[in-house]
């Protein structure tokens, strides 16, 4: 919202400069976002007349310009099209400095001296899209009387400054002067001025020049208030007009629409003027368009209407979208004659939605969207007449319509000022209390320690108490309120279990050097594909987003990988040729609750100078934290993954993850060069599994008895498969049993391999012999030589 | 014999004194100790010597042994060390050439400031409490009081899973279900994941990260509040920054308000980071738990107040290592990752 400082002073006293007066609108809730200084230092640049225009003999498109200053006249040479003698004109003379850098000098143009230059707004450092229709692509005409020889600045008020303000939500009466004048005068404590509204003459009768106006929807429109104006004529608003609605963002159109968005921006509601000739049978309908209608609106844009859709209609066709835009056909031109003047009050939310549904939003559209009061609409109709006649656009006609409900309860809301002291933790006295909201208009007096307050239509926002504490502490202002430290006992703060496994395995995943990164919980369905999951895998059985942004982000990730590969492609594609990497993150499944359930999980990639085992090593150390068994176990059937580089985590019989090297497959799909590794660990199955305590085991004071054995067996048979099998028999004193080497080749049959096994005895309580160790080996190689056809080598 | 002894000690000692190598040293020990060495064979002698005349004679040689062996052992020592310190004068090396050990990892700055915000509050008293990213409707919207028609709820702006379900947009349905589930005293952090219907620009992604925190119990106040964030403030950017309560409008608070920071750049005195208002906007909004929000939880607004207030932590992240796009943040690209 655009508060021109001038024109804000209308009705209020400010009696400060403008730093102070934006800090204390700022401190008291009126956000302001910027102060614009519309002094542009324009120097040497008056108005004058054109008193006659001759063609340059020596080229066609410029002409020769003799210009009255009052004091002197001058002549000069312009290519400007939209000049005629008797024009007022703004001359920037020798010595002039415009607001673009540029200084005037006599020039020379083709023989002939030029003494200066005639002036276009956008030269004058205006916007030029708040140039009116008639002075655009050319120069300023001031189509009034003006004293020849005036400062330019005096004549355009290019000087002062206008505040750039943000207003919240809740607060659309502040999308108006009067608006910002009373948050003013509240927070300067000072006076605010209503302006005063009075129509001078009325003549015949509205009746004689509207049949009827009716509310058909009255759900969507609760207030239709209106009058006629005739003889009017339209043309350019006084320059004063057109100058105060620019400063405040809006272009000049003509003098009836211009006075519509003066009160508009004065008292915040929008207004609307139809040529009342157009309109068949003199009749306005407010109803809710018919399916199949359509509307050419101001911006000359055929629109297709629905039945949600308000529209203010004549006997048959469309006139405009109510709240939203006019229509063309109804449209005040030059030559109107008679004006339906509308002040209405529709319905909020239904104005919002058609704005956007249409994808058109104007100034209109913008207020009339809130929650605006339906009270406004008498006096914004008087003061657009009052307006129109006093500029002597037209005569105003006598009597009004005025259809749907007035809002006949006062509403009152209570605060006690204790409760107001309570929640602010301050300590203001009830008369304070009292004179600040009645300086905000909001009329409050004290009755039984209660302060009662009657809500002004325009503050539709305040409905409980705590509003109006609101109102309280912002006019005295929070900077005011005296920071305290909260009461009551120290509590101690705590994390979920599941954080703290979370945390834990960040911190082990930091320690082995990995790095972490973080990825959107969205991503595209064309995932599941890239990474080749199986048509009727439950990966696949992702929740969808109704209103995604683009099919890249329109499905909730059910695992974590495809976006550690995107991101390891990413990387590798940068000509970073290896990295280590893990995401924590959550992961989205399907379910019959009502929410889906969110899993967390803990996803590791590894590419580069790494192998199978550099990923198996990280997993361990990230598990072994957690002091429960576990196991890998062979899985050769999951399409991402490598037939025979795969394993799956178990524990307790239950997976809770998965490892692996990336099928080559997948690797072409996300086009990474290196061989990659993942896993994906789910962390609520850490959590379930995980054993809190850690019990010290004596440290062995006996000597340890060593054994080295060496197999031949089937090349399938796994390293792990021997060791657990030798750990199922719960040989005594055997401490550990460890493989230290695998060979194939010389003197190994084909299809089998050597492996290489040490194992520690150890007893608690003796020095074990080499006998009793004797006895145990050779039970083990029997048992291997049975189960796995092993051979002693 | 004394002269002898006396001769074998000053010859050995002088011999001692010029040696250069272990193995002379030893030559000299057998020479003179060793089981033919020159005072062994003397030694040897004693039976020939009158009886009176042994003892004297023989505690003589056990001294000159004592003496050669002293000085023997002192001279290997020192050769020794003059051994050692060639060797280690060899061993020198070039310590300017880069450690080789792992590297530790590296956390994702947005995380870490997200973790270090949480443990901040985790002292003083609060409980980090996290919720789903895919939520209700009613915990986003309708519970936290934001009005029917509000703008938020829009299609255009919020992600919808169905009519009641959507990606929540901000932390603030935490809030809900910590209050529907708990009585006062309640004191909460929540950081997570939001979204909104943003295009990824340079400032906006549609996943975002906030934080915010909960406070409902007796008697708690806005100056309460003040403190609070005051305090935080300080903690996170260090002591001499300063803060500023504006009001504002939020649904779920009442009051409200919106709280500056002095810019993280110039500290307040103005720059162009803070178009020299000396102020970082719109760091953190807060206010007052709205009546209607404590009733729709259960709690009596007549008996309990709270505050609340939250920030953008991506944001915060930003602004602390002066990164420039926010974008950085989600593409995990190592060289980015190196650097923190």
């Amino acid at each position: 919202m655009l508060v021109p400082i001038n024109w804000l002073k209308e009705y209020v006293d400010i009696n400060t400069d403008i730093r102070n007066l934006s800090d204390k609108l700022t401190m008291t809730g009126t956000h302001v976002d910027s102060i614009i200084n519309m002094d542009k230092n324009i120097k040497n640049t008056y108005v004058g007349k054109i008193t006659k225009l001759e063609s340059h003999p020596n080229a066609d498109k410029l002409q020769i310009v003799y210009v009255d200053l009052g004091d002197k006249k001058v002549k000069l040479i312009t290519g400007a099209k939209n000049i005629r003698e008797n024009d007022f004109v703004p001359v920037a003379i020798e010595g002039a400095v415009l607001p673009n850098g540029m200084e005037i000098e006599r020039t020379d143009f083709r023989g002939i001296e030029s003494q200066g230059m005639l002036c276009s707004y956008e030269e004058l450092g205006i916007d030029s899209s708040l140039v009116p229709k008639e002075s655009r692509d050319g120069i300023i005409i001031i189509n009034e009387e003006v004293e020849l020889g005036k400062d330019i600045v005096d004549v355009l008020d290019l000087k002062g400054y206008i505040l750039d303000l943000e207003i919240t939500f809740n607060r659309p009466d502040c999308l108006s002067m009067v608006g910002i004048g009373r948050e003013t005068a509240a927070s300067l404590n000072t006076e605010f001025n209503y302006p005063e509204i009075k129509i001078i003459n009325e003549v015949d009768d509205v009746n004689d020049y509207v049949q009827d106006i009716e509310i058909l929807d009255e759900d969507l429109c609760s207030r239709y208030y209106s009058r006629v104006i005739k003889d009017v004529k339209v043309g350019p608003s006084p320059l004063w007009l057109q100058r105060k609605i620019m400063d405040a963002g809006i272009r000049p159109i003509n003098n009836i629409v211009d006075a519509t968005n003066y009160v508009m921006l004065e008292l915040g509601q929008p207004l609307h003027a139809f040529d009342l000739d157009t309109l068949e049978g003199k009749v306005v309908k407010v109803r809710r368009a018919k399916s199949g209608e359509e509307i050419t609106t101001l911006d000359k844009l055929n629109r297709k209407l629905d039945e949600d859709m308000l529209i203010i209609a004549d006997e048959s066709v469309p006139l405009g979208i109510a709240g939203v835009m006019g229509g063309f056909d109804s449209e005040v031109r030059k030559d109107s004659k008679v004006i339906l003047i509308e002040s209405a009050n529709f319905d909020g939310k239904s104005v919002r939605e058609t704005s956007k549904k249409l994808g058109l939003r104007s100034e209109a559209s913008s207020r009339n969207e809130k929650d605006l009061s339906n009270e406004i609409v008498v006096d914004a109709c008087n003061r657009v007449c009052q307006l129109i006649e006093s500029i002597g656009a037209g005569t105003i006609v006598k009597g009004v319509i005025d259809k749907g409900e007035k809002e006949s309860k006062i509403k009152e809301v209570s605060m006690k000022p204790q409760s107001c002291n309570n929640l602010l933790g301050t300590d203001i006295k009830d008369e304070k209390m009292l004179q600040i909201l009645n300086s905000l208009y909001i009329e409050s007096r004290l009755e039984k320690e209660k302060i009662i307050s009657k809500i002004p239509s325009f503050r539709k926002d305040l409905k409980i108490e705590a509003d109006l504490i609101e109102e309280v502490g912002r006019i005295h202002g929070f900077h005011n309120i005296l920071p305290k430290p909260l009461e009551g006992n120290i509590l101690k703060g705590s994390k979920s279990e599941l954080r703290k496994v979370e945390d834990k395995c960040k911190n082990v995943l930091y320690g082995l050097g990995l790095y972490e990164i973080t990825t959107y919980s969205f991503i595209s369905p064309k995932e599941y594909d890239r990474f080749n999951v199986k048509k009727d895998d439950s990966l696949r059985n992702y929740v969808e987003i109704s209103n995604p942004l683009g099919e890249d982000f329109s499905s909730m990730r059910t695992t974590l990988m495809p976006n550690m590969l995107k991101v390891i492609s990413k990387n590798s594609n940068h000509g970073i040729k290896e990295g280590m990497l893990f995401e924590i993150g959550n992961t989205f499944e399907n379910s019959n609750k009502t929410i889906p359930n969110e899993i967390r999980k803990v996803s590791i990639g590894m590419y580069g100078n790494y192998d199978f085992y550099s990923l198996k090593g990280v997993v361990e150390n990230l598990l072994n934290k957690f002091g429960f068994k576990y196991k890998f176990k062979v899985e050769k059937n999951i399409s991402s993954f490598h037939p025979g580089r795969t394993a799956k985590i178990v524990s307790n019989n239950i997976e809770i993850g998965l490892m692996g090297e990336i099928h080559p497959d997948v690797r072409g799909n996300y086009e990474i060069e290196e061989r990659t590794y993942l896993a994906e660990i789910d962390i609520h199955k850490i959590l379930e599994n995980k054993t809190e305590e850690k019990t010290y085991k004596e440290i062995a004071k006996y000597p340890s008895v060593t054994r080295d054995i060496s197999i031949v067996v089937d090349e399938d048979i796994l390293v792990g498969d021997i060791i657990e099998e030798v750990e199922a028999m719960s040989i005594d004193n055997l401490e550990k049993i460890e493989m230290f080497d695998i060979y194939r080749g010389k003197n190994i049959e084909n299809g089998k391999k050597s492996l290489a096994y040490t194992m520690v005895f150890r007893s608690s309580d003796k020095t074990l012999l080499e006998e009793e160790v004797n006895g145990k080996y050779d039970k083990i190689l029997e048992r291997l030589k049975k189960l796995f056809n092993a051979k002693l080598r | 014999m004394e002269e002898k002894l006396q001769k074998i000690q000053k010859s050995a000692i002088k011999e001692i004194k010029n040696v250069e190598t272990k193995e002379e040293i030893e030559r000299i020990r057998v020479k003179y100790l060793g089981k033919k060495g020159e005072l062994t064979l003397l030694l040897r002698e004693m039976g020939s010597l009158p009886k009176e005349k042994r003892p004297i004679i023989g505690k003589m040689a056990n001294e000159v042994r004592t003496i050669l062996e002293k000085n023997i052992e002192k001279k290997k020592y020192e050769i020794e060390n003059v051994e050692k310190n060639k060797r280690l004068e060899k061993e020198k090396i070039d310590i300017s050439i880069p450690g080789d050990f792992p590297d530790v990892g590296k956390r994702h700055p947005l995380l870490k400031v997200k973790e270090e915000l949480e443990d901040l509050f985790l002292k003083m008293g609060y409980d980090v409490v996290e919720g789903p990213e895919i939520d209700t409707v009613e915990h986003n919207f309708d519970a936290l009081n934001a009005p029917p028609d509000h703008p938020s709820r829009d299609k255009s702006d919020t992600f919808y899973i169905n009519d009641e379900l959507l990606l929540r947009t901000q932390t603030s349905p935490v809030q809900i279900r910590v209050m529907k589930e708990q009585k006062p005293p309640i004191r909460i952090v929540s950081a997570g994941r939001t979204f909104r219907f943003d295009e990824v620009d340079d400032t906006h992604s549609p996943m975002f990260h906030q934080m915010e925190c909960l406070v409902v119990d007796k008697n708690v106040t806005l100056a309460n509040l003040k403190d609070s964030i005051n305090h935080f403030v300080k903690e996170l950017f260090g002591d001499d920054m300063k803060t500023r309560f504006r009001p504002h409008n939020f649904p779920f608070t009442e009051p409200s308000a919106e709280v500056d920071v002095s810019c993280l750049v110039c500290k307040g005195e103005g720059c162009e980071a803070c178009s020299y208002t000396g102020w970082s906007m719109e760091l953190l909004g807060c206010g007052m738990v709205h009546p209607k929000v404590l009733e729709n939880c259960g709690i009596d607004p007549n008996v309990y107040s709270g505050y609340a207030f939250g920030m953008g932590i991506d944001r915060v992240t930003m602004v602390k290592h002066k990164i420039n796009d926010i974008r950085l943040l989600f593409e995990n690209d190592i060289r980015f990752l190196k650097q923190f």
